[in-house]
């Protein structure tokens, strides 16, 4: 095997996006599709990190902590929403989300 | 093959493992377990990028406060394993992950074959240990964690300011929702 490149980082976060977005439309508990978002960002945090190092330029990192600070807050109101809208139709699965009315 | 090119192989297959077996449990519970499996590897890599701040902040906001978060609701909620139902829909959004997964990969081929630093198998750069935090406009990278504040208080003071704001309306939109959602679920 040959040296560890940017390139090879840049693929394993390819794949780690690739894997997130594949939760995402194949999964039907919304929790699920919840933690595949998270493993999406963390695919994109992946590649800004690196681009950032090889380029020796910190914008990228600091990019990655913005990042962070807004999943942490989509997570929270995202759970919230779903423990309400759980209370209402008392299921956490997309097919039975389909009424926007009550 | 030096050690740190172990370490990748290793930690990159704890991430896509996680990953992949997160996706694939029928169980909310032990894909969360998955899911800090996955956090840590990619956590790990952050270390091998010499982003040291980052792979803490990855293990304390993520693998601990969010991914806690998640068990809670999942345990509070006590969700089940999904059914074993398998739809029409299912079939159309399996074809749609694929193709768009497709359509990433040629795009990353693309780029790689457009633009030459990626792939010019030069490596890695070194990390310049001096003592500017600056290179005229932009910002160098080092491992330390003053140069990352020096950063998060000159140039990105405004959006530091903001996501602070974001994080407190947040917090009063999920007060706001949790108390309605009980308000309506006593009546």
């Amino acid at each position: 095997m040959e040296n560890v490149t940017p390139s090879h980082y840049i693929v394993l976060s390819l794949c780690l996006f690739s894997i997130g977005f594949l939760g995402v439309l194949l999964r039907r508990n919304l929790l699920l599709m919840l933690m595949s978002l998270e493993l999406m960002l963390n695919g994109i945090n992946l590649a800004l990190v690196t681009f950032s190092r090889s380029s020796l330029n910190l914008d990228g990192s600091i990019f990655v902590f913005f990042i962070m600070t807004v999943a942490a807050a989509e997570v929270a109101v995202g759970l919230a929403i779903l423990v309400a809208l759980f209370k209402k139709r008392r299921s956490v699965f997309s097919e039975d989300m389909n009424v926007i009315t009550n | 093959m030096s050690t740190v090119d172990i370490l990748f192989y290793f930690f990159a297959l704890l991430a896509l493992g996680g990953g992949m077996l997160m996706i694939c449990s029928k169980h909310p519970v032990p894909a969360a377990m998955f899911m800090i499996v996955s956090l840590v590897g990619v956590a790990a890599l952050f270390v091998l990028l010499e982003a040291f701040f980052l792979a803490v902040l990855q293990i304390l906001v993520y693998a601990g406060a969010v991914m806690v978060l998640f068990l809670f609701i999942i345990m509070l909620l006590d969700v089940g394993p999904e059914g074993g139902k398998a739809s029409r829909m299912k079939l159309i959004s399996g074809f749609a992950g694929a193709f768009f997964t497709a359509l990433l990969v040629v795009v990353f081929l693309i780029m790689v074959q457009s633009s030459g630093w990626i792939n010019n198998g030069e490596g890695w750069s070194e990390i310049s240990d001096t003592n500017e935090f600056t290179n005229g406009s932009n910002l160098i990278f080092s491992a330390s964690v003053k140069s990352f504040g020096y950063g998060l208080l000159t140039k990105y003071m405004l959006p530091l300011q903001i996501s602070g704001f974001l994080l407190l309306a947040a917090m009063v939109g999920v007060i706001v929702l949790s108390k309605k959602a009980s308000e309506e679920g006593s009546n």
